[in-house]
Parts: C-alpha cells; sequence; structure tokens
C-alpha cells in the first residue's frame, strides 16, 4: 500500500472517529429537538451532569469506568424526566423564545451546582487501562479509545434506530410527532411518549458528555458549536441526518485540516454554509 | 375585445395520487357576480389559493386582466387588482381598525415600506382613511382594537380590508360564515353596495345569498366543474340537486 | 362632527410613539450618573453601549418578530470592522463608527437573505450557526484579528477633533450616550413610521400582509439590515471605547446575553432595552464580583421566574401598573 494511500485511509478513519464523535454529542439534542421543536440549550448541562456523575461512581464510590458511565447515564435521566415533569411543563404554555430561555436560565442554575459540587478545576474522566494505548491494523494505527468510542456510537446509533423503527414505543413515539392530535385520539399516552423521549435525550447527552472530550465540560456553553452545525446540517429532528451529517463533516474537517493547512479549521464551517446555502432545512429535511 | 378581470385555464393541482383540482376553466368578466359553490372537500379552498398564488398548481393557468400570473407571488398578484377575504377572520387584532384599514391602505399607496413620517401625520393618508371608513360604515368603530369588537363586525372588518385594496377581482370566501342573522344584514348591505366595476367571485354554503346575489354560478365537485351557468339554469339543474344529496329544498 | 375634527380623532386611532416624560427621566438619569458614577464610570458607559445593542435587538426581534440566537454576529463585525479601520486606516471615531454599521449591515443582509427564507425553529438555528461562522472566521483570520490574544494596538483620536479620550473614561462616556441619544431617536422614528407598522401587521399576520401586497420578505429584511447595522454600532462603540476587541464579541454568550437583556426587560417597547440592559448589566457586575460562581445561577432562576410569569418582562408589568393599558 502506497504511503498516500495510507496516509487518507488514516485520516479517514480518524475522520469517522470524529465524526462519530460528533455524532453522540449531538444526537441527544436532535432527539429532544425531534420531539419537543424547541432548542433545548440545556441539552450541554445535562452533557456536564452526565460527566460529573460517572466521575462520582469512579472516584468516590470506586465504581469501574466500564460501570460508572451506564449509571451517570441512567441518573441524568432521572434528573431530566424530573426536570421534564416540573420544570419543563411549567413553561409548556409559553412562546417557544421563552422555553428557549428558560432553557438557557435552567442550564446557569445547573452549571452553578455543578462547579459548587464538583469545584471549578477541570478534570477529566480516568480511562481504565483497557481503553488505554494504540492498536495496529495494517498500516493504520489507531487509539484504542478511539475505537471504542467509533463502536459505542455505531451501537448507540443502531441502538436507537431499533428502538424508534421496531419497537412499540418506537411506532407510538414516530405517530406522536407526526401528529399528536391524531395520536391522542387513538390512545397514545402522548405527554408519556414526549416524557421518555426526553430522558433518553438526556442519558444520550450524557454518554456524550462523560465519552465526548478529555476533559469534563464544565462552560455553560460546552460544545454548543458542534451541537448546533450538526443539528442544522443534518435537519432538525432527523436521526439518520444527524449520523450522515456528523460523519460528512468529521471527514470534512480531518481531511480539511491536513489537505488544505492554511484554511485548518475554517473548512469545515465553509462547508456547513455550502450545505445550508443549497438546503436550508438540511441533508434531510423533515 | 378587452381581457376578462380574471380567468382560470385548466387548472390541475394533484397531492401525489390524490387530484384535488381537475382541469378548471373559469372565466370572470367584468362587473361578475359569480359563486363558486359544492359540497365541503370539492376543493373550492384549493382553488382560491391557486388563484391567489399561495398554492402553485401543477397544471393549466391564471390570467388577470390577460396577464399570465401562474408563477407569481401571492404579493404581486393583489398589486395587480386581486383581493381577497377569508372565511375564518384573517385581521390585525391587537391593532385598531384604523389601523387595519390603514394596512390595506398603505400597502395600496406603496407606503408600506417607507421609513418616515407617520401615518397619522400624513394629512392625504388620514383623509383617505376616513374616506374609507365612513364608505365601509366603520367610522365609528375607527378607535377600537379588533380584538374588542363582535363576530359580525370583525366580519365586516374582514370584507373592508379587501375593499380598501380597490381591487378589480374580489374573492370572497364565504363572507357571511357564522355571522347571526342579525348582524347579516348590515354585511350584506355592503356586498350589493360593492362597486360595480369590480369582478365577484363568491363561495358561498348559504343558499340564499348566493341566489340573491350571484347571476352566475359554478359549481365544483370533487375538484372538477360539474356545471356553469346563470342561476335559474343552476338552480333548476337536476345533477345540482343530485350532489347536494338529502339536502331539502332552499327557501328562496 | 366637522371633518378637521373627525380626521384627527382617526388619526388618533393610531398609536404613536410619542417622546413622554420618561424619556426625559432616562436622559436625566444618564447625565447624573456621569456625575455620580465615580469609580464605576466604565461600568455605566458599559451599560449605555449594551442599551444601544439591546434596542437594536429589539427592532428585529420585538418588533419584526425575527427571533435570533446570533446577534453577536453584528456586535462582533461592527467592533472588529472599527478596531481593524482604527489600526490600518484611520483613527478617527465617528467615521468608524460608521464603516462598524456598513460592515454589520452588509453582514446582515447576506445573513437575512438566508436567514429569512426559513421560519420557525430552523430560523433561529440558522442565525446560530451564522454567528457561529462569524466566529470561526475570526478565529481563523489570526493575522488579521489577533484571534484569541485580542485585536489591540489601536488608538482612537478625539472626537470631532476636540474631545480627547481620557483614562477615566470620561469622554468615553459623554461619546458612547450621544450615539445612545441618536440610535434611539432613531429607533423611535423608525417604529412610528409606516415601516414601523408594517412591522406590527407582519409579526401579527404575515399571510394576510402578503395578500394586502406587502413584500413581507423584503420588508423583514430591511428591518433585519437596519438591527444589524446597530448592532454594529454598539460594537463598533464597544471597540472604540475599550481599544480592544476580542473573539467573545462575537460569541454565543454575548448573543444570549442580550436575549436575556431584552426577556427581561420586555421586547416591543423601547423601554425594555433600557430596563433589561441596566438590570442585566449590573446584577453581572455587582453580583458576579460578590459570587462568580453562584451569580449565574440567581440570574437564571430570575430568567425562569420571568419566562413564566411575565412574558412580556418588566417594562410590560410596569405598563400594565401605570397605565390603563392603552396605546404607548
Amino acid at each position: 500500500m502506497t504511503s498516500t494511500l495510507a496516509t487518507f485511509l488514516s485520516l479517514a478513519v480518524d475522520g469517522i472517529a470524529y465524526g462519530m464523535m460528533l455524532f453522540l454529542i449531538s444526537v441527544g439534542l436532535t432527539i429532544t429537538l425531534g420531539v419537543m421543536r424547541v432548542v433545548n440549550l440545556t441539552h450541554s448541562a445535562f452533557a456536564m451532569i452526565g460527566g460529573y456523575i460517572a466521575l462520582w461512581f469512579i472516584q468516590r464510590a470506586g465504581v469501574h469506568f466500564f460501570l460508572a458511565v451506564p449509571l451517570a447515564v441512567v441518573a441524568t435521566m432521572a434528573i431530566g424526566a424530573l426536570l421534564e415533569r416540573t420544570l419543563y411543563r411549567w413553561v409548556y404554555g409559553t412562546h417557544g423564545l421563552g422555553q428557549l430561555l428558560m432553557t438557557i436560565g435552567l442550564t446557569f442554575v445547573i452549571t452553578a451546582i455543578v462547579k459548587n459540587l464538583a469545584g471549578t478545576q477541570l478534570q477529566s474522566l480516568p480511562l481504565p487501562s483497557s481503553l488505554q494505548g494504540n492498536f495496529s491494523v495494517g498500516p493504520l494505527n489507531l487509539s484504542v479509545y478511539r475505537a471504542f468510542l467509533i463502536v459505542a456510537s455505531a451501537a448507540v446509533a443502531l441502538a436507537l434506530w431499533l428502538g424508534i423503527e421496531r419497537t412499540a414505543f418506537g411506532a407510538r413515539l414516530r405517530a406522536a410527532v407526526d401528529n399528536q392530535r391524531m395520536a391522542r385520539c387513538v390512545g397514545i399516552n402522548v405527554p408519556a411518549v414526549f416524557s421518555v423521549t426526553f430522558a433518553i435525550g438526556c442519558g444520550l447527552a450524557a454518554l456524550g458528555g462523560a465519552l465526548g472530550s478529555p476533559m469534563l465540560p464544565l462552560e455553560p456553553y460546552y460544545g454548543l458549536k458542534y451541537l448546533v452545525i450538526v443539528v442544522a446540517v443534518g435537519g432538525l429532528g432527523s436521526l439518520r441526518g444527524s449520523l450522515y451529517a456528523a460523519l460528512l463533516l468529521g471527514l470534512i474537517d480531518t481531511l480539511g485540516r491536513y489537505y488544505l493547512p492554511a484554511l485548518g479549521a475554517f473548512v469545515i464551517y465553509l462547508a456547513v454554509l455550502a450545505i445550508l446555502l443549497v438546503r436550508p432545512r438540511g441533508l434531510v429535511a423533515n | 375585445m378587452s381581457n376578462p378581470p380574471l380567468q382560470l385555464v385548466g387548472l390541475c393541482k394533484q397531492y401525489g395520487a390524490l387530484s384535488v383540482t381537475r382541469d378548471v376553466n373559469l372565466t370572470l368578466e367584468a362587473g361578475a357576480r359569480h359563486a363558486l359553490i359544492g359540497p365541503n372537500g370539492a376543493g373550492k379552498s384549493t382553488l382560491v389559493h391557486q388563484i391567489t398564488g399561495v398554492i402553485r398548481p401543477n397544471a393549466g393557468k391564471v390570467l388577470l386582466e390577460g396577464r399570465d400570473v401562474t408563477a407569481m407571488p401571492a404579493e404581486k398578484r393583489v398589486k395587480l387588482g386581486l383581493a381577497r377575504t377569508f372565511q375564518i377572520n384573517s385581521l390585525f387584532n391587537h391593532l385598531t381598525v384604523a389601523e387595519n384599514i390603514g394596512l390595506a391602505l398603505s400597502a395600496h399607496r406603496g407606503l408600506d415600506g417607507r421609513i418616515g413620517r407617520p401615518l397619522p401625520a400624513r394629512p392625504a393618508f388620514v383623509q383617505e382613511a376616513v374616506e374609507c371608513l365612513r364608505e365601509l360604515g366603520l367610522l365609528d368603530l375607527a378607535g377600537k382594537r379588533v380584538s374588542e369588537l363582535a363576530y359580525g363586525q370583525r366580519r365586516q372588518i374582514e370584507i373592508a380590508l379587501a375593499l380598501a385594496l380597490k381591487p378589480r377581482v374580489l374573492l370572497l370566501d364565504e363572507p357571511v360564515a357564522g355571522v347571526p342573522s342579525t348582524e347579516g344584514k348590515r354585511l350584506f348591505e355592503l356586498l350589493e353596495r360593492l362597486p360595480q366595476d369590480v369582478a365577484v367571485l363568491v363561495i358561498e354554503h348559504d343558499m340564499s345569498l348566493v341566489f340573491r346575489f350571484a347571476r352566475r354560478i359554478t359549481v365544483l365537485v370533487e375538484g372538477a366543474v360539474l356545471l356553469e351557468g346563470g342561476v335559474d339554469e343552476v338552480r333548476t339543474d337536476p345533477r345540482v340537486r343530485d350532489v347536494y344529496l338529502g339536502k331539502r329544498g332552499h327557501h328562496d | 362632527m366637522t371633518t378637521p375634527s373627525l380626521n384627527s380623532s382617526v388619526a388618533r386611532a393610531f398609536s404613536r410613539h410619542r417622546y413622554n416624560l420618561l424619556d426625559l427621566v432616562l436622559l436625566g438619569a444618564a447625565v447624573a450618573t456621569f456625575f455620580l458614577a465615580d469609580l464605576y464610570l466604565a461600568l455605566a458607559t458599559a451599560v449605555l453601549i449594551m442599551i444601544v445593542f439591546a434596542l437594536s435587538l429589539d427592532i428585529a426581534q420585538g418588533y419584526g418578530g425575527i427571533e435570533t440566537l446570533g446577534h453577536a454576529a453584528f456586535f462582533g463585525t461592527g467592533a472588529y470592522a472599527a478596531g481593524l479601520y482604527a489600526m490600518h486606516v484611520s483613527s478617527e471615531p465617528i467615521s468608524g463608527l460608521f464603516v462598524g454599521m456598513a460592515a454589520a449591515a452588509v453582514v446582515g443582509l447576506l445573513s437575512g437573505l438566508a436567514v429569512l427564507r426559513t421560519a420557525g425553529l430552523t430560523q433561529i438555528m440558522l442565525t446560530l450557526v451564522c454567528a457561529t461562522l462569524l466566529l470561526e472566521l475570526a478565529n481563523v483570520a489570526k493575522p488579521l484579528t489577533m484571534g484569541d490574544d485580542g485585536l489591540t494596538g489601536y488608538s482612537i483620536a478625539p472626537v470631532l477633533g476636540l474631545f480627547q479620550f481620557d483614562i477615566e473614561g470620561r469622554t468615553a462616556y459623554w461619546y458612547a450616550l450621544a450615539v445612545l441619544v441618536l440610535v434611539y431617536v432613531f429607533c423611535k422614528f423608525l417604529v412610528s413610521s409606516p415601516l414601523g407598522l408594517t412591522a406590527q401587521g407582519v409579526r401579527e399576520n404575515p399571510t394576510r400582509m402578503a395578500l394586502l401586497g406587502v413584500p413581507v420578505r423584503r420588508r423583514l429584511l430591511t428591518l433585519y439590515a437596519i438591527s444589524a447595522a446597530l448592532g454594529g454600532a454598539a460594537g463598533a462603540l464597544s471597540a472604540q471605547v475599550n481599544n480592544i476587541v476580542g473573539l467573545d464579541s462575537l460569541g454565543f454568550t454575548m448573543s444570549a446575553n442580550v436575549l436575556v437583556m431584552l426577556a427581561l426587560g420586555g421586547t416591543g417597547r423601547l423601554y425594555g432595552a433600557f430596563l433589561g440592559a441596566i438590570v442585566f448589566m449590573l446584577l453581572a457586575d455587582r453580583a458576579a464580583a460578590l459570587d462568580p460562581t453562584n451569580w449565574l445561577a440567581a440570574l437564571g432562576v430570575l430568567l425562569i421566574v420571568v419566562v413564566r410569569f411575565a412574558s412580556t418582562g418588566l417594562s410590560g408589568c410596569l405598563a400594565r401598573w401605570t397605565s390603563r393599558g392603552g396605546a404607548q
């Protein structure tokens, strides 16, 4: 294999890994967006909660990484469900922009609470030895963690697809999103469906927060710029769209930085601009 | 031979496999009083949307005074003299009656985009607004917000908004819908006082209004024109009776 | 009724946005602040600049009904344009102000063409994307904008050739106040003009406006570009008064802050911009000094409460208490 091809393949794998990471941190937002039709800016805060709960489990409770992360996800889902029942319901009657502002306010509150409990120093999740280091596949050199991320994100994508397309709950969710009134008429408990879906979105945010980056998030708008572009390019509320968008953007960014270093980070944004000019509603418009 | 104010030629609209408008032809002559009737679901509203430009037909043409406007956006057609009213009131509820009419007038006069002297500070404009309100019998309501008005009064404003544009073609969508007969009288007088040179197309279910007001009637069934003709012709046609299955004879 | 009084009663049926006692009080308060502010003059100047920014957002959002999460795009563009102008062309402040406004207006027009093609959620997301794009552009164009370090090293010439910018910030305050007064007068003028009524109509019922013959998108684009220019004025002021332009002038926090200001103060009533900006900036400064971690939480709680109970903002509440709910 020639070295340019090897480089390209290696970059492509990197790009896919990056894309999958983007997908992981934004899929939760796609879900809540598709269901709530409001930009849930608290998404980043749930990522924060997930990350820090996982940290607590590992550091204080001595739980192993592979158990701590799922536990953190479940805990965040519970918190999200509770907040949805109370706070979000409380402001459902207000205007869309009002709900958006409410999520901003909630983000501030959660950030302060986390900072109070966990301190203001940046911390990171300690990786178990099984996930550290690199390994080689032919001419490609890959970090174990990256590979783990790709596998985990693919698993999440598959689980979501199966859940939505193949389960009874998924069918109810699709019906509720398509036509709320009709869904209620056929006996679907729409508020309950939305609550569960919102909780799942929060759980996914937590997963993204725990795994998505070496450092745990501490600012209120963590990752917002990535979330926004993946969700906007993918098409609001479309799972398929955000997967395509995340992979596409991950590849363009990695390849762009290597082959067009002068433009560097901006290549991805040029791509975003181009895509949105042609299809303002995203790749997979609803 | 001058062009008729409105002409629909072979208008077709499908949504997937569903045909909602099938090869509809309709001509409004100058000063027409034309009614469009048909059972619910016949596609009357869709047809009106295609005339105003909110929906694009799949085939066929819409001609305003001979000019092909099929590809023209709604606001440009309005500038060419087309106006419509809505079946469900579509007003500016938080604004006063004067402001509602004022919006129509300022749009008509091309003032709507101006950054300059406020409308109430323009004497010519105010004069025109006064005249318009007087003609439409709304002077006493000028200062009231639309949200404070009764339903029948709001219906009046609904028609007034279209009339303030001094249209050449007027589409009235069920103008007396939901109006109690006590207030309906005032509304009806407004309709009878419409300028003679305006071509009017009325969509109505209220047959008493149709027979009193219209001179020609088009019957639309399942998106296609069943029959078009004079009032007596349509009234006595057996197919029309069949279409309105089970409808008792109307008292005229 | 005789005709002249009929005309005037119909004219009165149109809402007027006249100058009133409150405007005088605000002006008086602004002047008094100069003499009383003492060490807080820099904060007061920052408040004035934020009022200009909030007014610009009110034009787009409160009057035009265009919801945006990326208004910082205009503030930052104005700031960088004015800063770069001072650095490379001329340190004259008033022309710099206009350069900032023009650059922001261009950005407003271009982004408006894209943003106004959509509606609702997609529209909000597009405004956010536009601002993010500009932020990354500023980041990448490091040689020009000095990126993370912030654009510095330029100075501003005396205003009108007479008033030197001094260390105490006195000239800065009067300069900012003068610009605020001009911007406010313009906004009042805009809102009273026919376009102002059209904007209200579009906000309430855009379909009907189109069927009255109004080119809705064109009118909204005009409002958006004006809003952008005014936002750019705020940014230019900031660049000139602080002698530094940072990436945060394009950041999401800036966009979110001005949204919060307007949410607190109330949209669609120019006074909301004043109230919201003052409350927010004072809180941010004093409360943040007291407890940097928790002041944001307090603000968050306030925001949630306001959204739920006072959706017209504080100015809406005040309006209800002081009058019988007539037109302003």
